[in-house]
């Protein structure tokens, strides 16, 4: 898998994995990654919303065979999680038992490391989910 | 209108071919499809492939295909959309035909999956999602399957045995089929006994990664007559539909609707003037046995989340009301990924000439349904018997 010339293709989306920068059009669809237009209703009119990284665990599964890059990590947690302002975001849960994880469990948003490269590589980092902390 | 009708049809054994290359497998079942209509020159050709590319480092498959096939300076080209690829190059071969633009088309479905190392190939199978917001976490295509399959038995009581119906009913079935990879039938332990891939989909919940190739001829009955193919050859494409859904899963509307299926199969129905209970058997989509299931119901065999109870009451066996998989599905005669659709068409050709290895008794139209992504982009035909 080619490594140092994909900087800028993960370094674009930096805002969307480090601090959940969806969309909400004019007629307040909300929408997550941002979209130029609203994938609801159509509308082109459409501006950034900071979601707020709550949410609750609408499916689940442990993968235990992943793609390459990720053998590392395995077996994990990966989940679809409806996130309070309504989108669902697709993500790695973290910091959680297997045997804990339940429908209608809720989670927060945290920033982790999502995989390396080797040597000369870069190290990708985005959101994963939790448990909220108290 | 013009007509399309299929006048030949071939295949490879779906299998691990160590011996035999992408080329090998695609002019293989190319040329058995050309003897079988009796021809030996096309006007063009259509190659139904999903990832050539990672996997065996080559695209341009129109040119590779079609040179080492013989078939000289016709138009060439492959087709993709995912898993879809092959029911879309059968679309797009009946689609040239009927504009009156190419007279005798060749379509081939193919794909060399075994070339690569198994973890590559759960990367390379997940490029049908989305790259950014799916793959980027570590999504295998079976993991975003287990979270449908999850929802799924949740939504409505079902259990893990309940989907294991759909391999146990696809291995029945593909032990009958010389072209299938699994020539054995199973039991549902079989199923419930085999390790989790992404729990709670297991081993024998999925596909095998695996090689092949399939290809059918496509011309007018016109056209047919006058080439001398025998009446009795001809099975007619009487409809198609294709459609597109949400690339990611997160983003999708109703995670237990293939709305794609439901729209592609509107089309086909209303172009082949037919309803779902004129359909005497369904090549269904079971990458995954969930798939299987909800396949039923966007195709309107079975209501919004009856479609695993199909199964539990014996429905969709060769000889019952539903028949699905008659040759084994791409759970038993296995799924090379770009060349599926295109096995579901030469398996339905086979049923409604009445040569299948296990034969719908009586079969006179058959529908193929081919998904690409979890449900993104997904293809429909129907066969009439002519």
């Amino acid at each position: 898998m080619a490594r140092p010339m994909q900087v800028s293709r993960y370094w674009r989306h930096f805002r969307e994995k480090y601090r959940l920068i969806g969309g909400k059009c004019e007629n307040g669809h909300v929408h997550f990654p941002k979209r130029s237009i609203c994938p609801v209703c159509g509308s082109r009119n459409v501006e950034e919303i900071e979601l707020s990284g709550k949410g609750k665990v609408i499916s689940w599964t442990i993968v235990r065979n992943p793609p390459s890059g990720f053998e590392y990590y395995k077996p994990f947690p990966l989940a679809l999680i409806e996130l309070e302002e309504g989108p669902v975001v697709l993500a790695q849960l973290t910091d959680v038992d297997p045997e804990e994880i339940d429908f209608g469990m809720e989670v927060e948003v945290v920033t982790k490391k999502i995989r390396e490269f080797e040597e000369d590589g870069i190290i990708l980092y985005g959101y994963k989910f939790r448990p909220p902390v108290r | 209108m013009r007509k399309a009708v299929i006048i030949g049809a071939g295949m490879t054994p779906v299998g691990e071919h160590w011996k035999l290359g992408l080329r090998d497998l695609a002019v293989e079942a190319l040329l058995n499809a050309m003897d079988d209509a009796g021809i030996d020159r096309v006007d063009s050709l259509y190659v139904g492939n999903m990832v050539s590319g990672p996997f065996v480092e080559q695209e341009n498959l129109g040119a590779l295909i079609a040179d080492w096939a013989g078939l000289g300076n016709i138009p060439a080209v492959k087709i993709e959309a995912a898993c879809a690829s092959g029911g879309a190059a059968v679309q797009e071969g009946v689609k040239a035909v009927l504009s009156g633009l190419e007279d005798v088309v060749a379509v081939v479905g193919v794909e060399k999956m075994t070339d690569a190392w198994p973890s590559d190939a759960t990367r390379y199978l997940a490029y049908a999602a989305d790259a950014e917001w799916e793959l980027f976490h570590g999504a295998s295509f079976v993991a975003l399957n287990a979270l449908i399959m999850r929802y799924y038995m949740k939504a409505y009581g079902y259990t893990e045995e309940d989907l294991a119906l759909f391999a146990v009913n696809a291995h029945a079935n593909g032990a009958k089929n010389p072209y299938a990879m699994f020539k054995r039938p199973i039991k549902v332990e079989t199923v419930l006994k085999s390790p989790y891939v992404a729990d709670p989909l297991k081993l024998f919940d999925a596909s095998p990664v695996c090689d092949g190739a399939a290809s059918v001829i496509i011309t007018t009955p016109e056209k047919a007559e006058e080439l001398g193919v025998p009446k009795e050859k001809w099975v007619e494409v009487a409809g198609m539909g294709r459609a597109i859904d949400t690339i990611s899963l997160a983003s999708r509307e109703d995670l237990l609707t293939l709305k794609a299926a439901k729209v592609a199969a509107e089309r086909a129905y209303k172009m082949a003037g037919v309803e779902a209970k004129d359909i005497d058997f369904f090549e269904v989509h079971d990458a995954f046995t969930v798939m299987a299931a909800l396949s039923l119901e966007a195709l309107g065999a079975a209501k919004k989340g009856e479609g695993a109870k199909l199964a539990k009451e014996g429905q969709i066996a060769i000889d019952a009301d539903y028949p699905i998989q008659t040759m084994g599905g791409l759970k038993a005669r296995g799924h090379p990924v770009g060349a599926t659709g295109v096995y579901q068409t030469v398996e339905a050709v086979l049923q409604l000439r009445g040569e299948a290895p296990s034969q719908v008794p009586d079969a006179e139209i058959g529908l193929t349904q081919n998904i690409g992504g979890t449900g993104s982009n997904i293809t429909v035909n129907v066969f009439r018997r002519v």
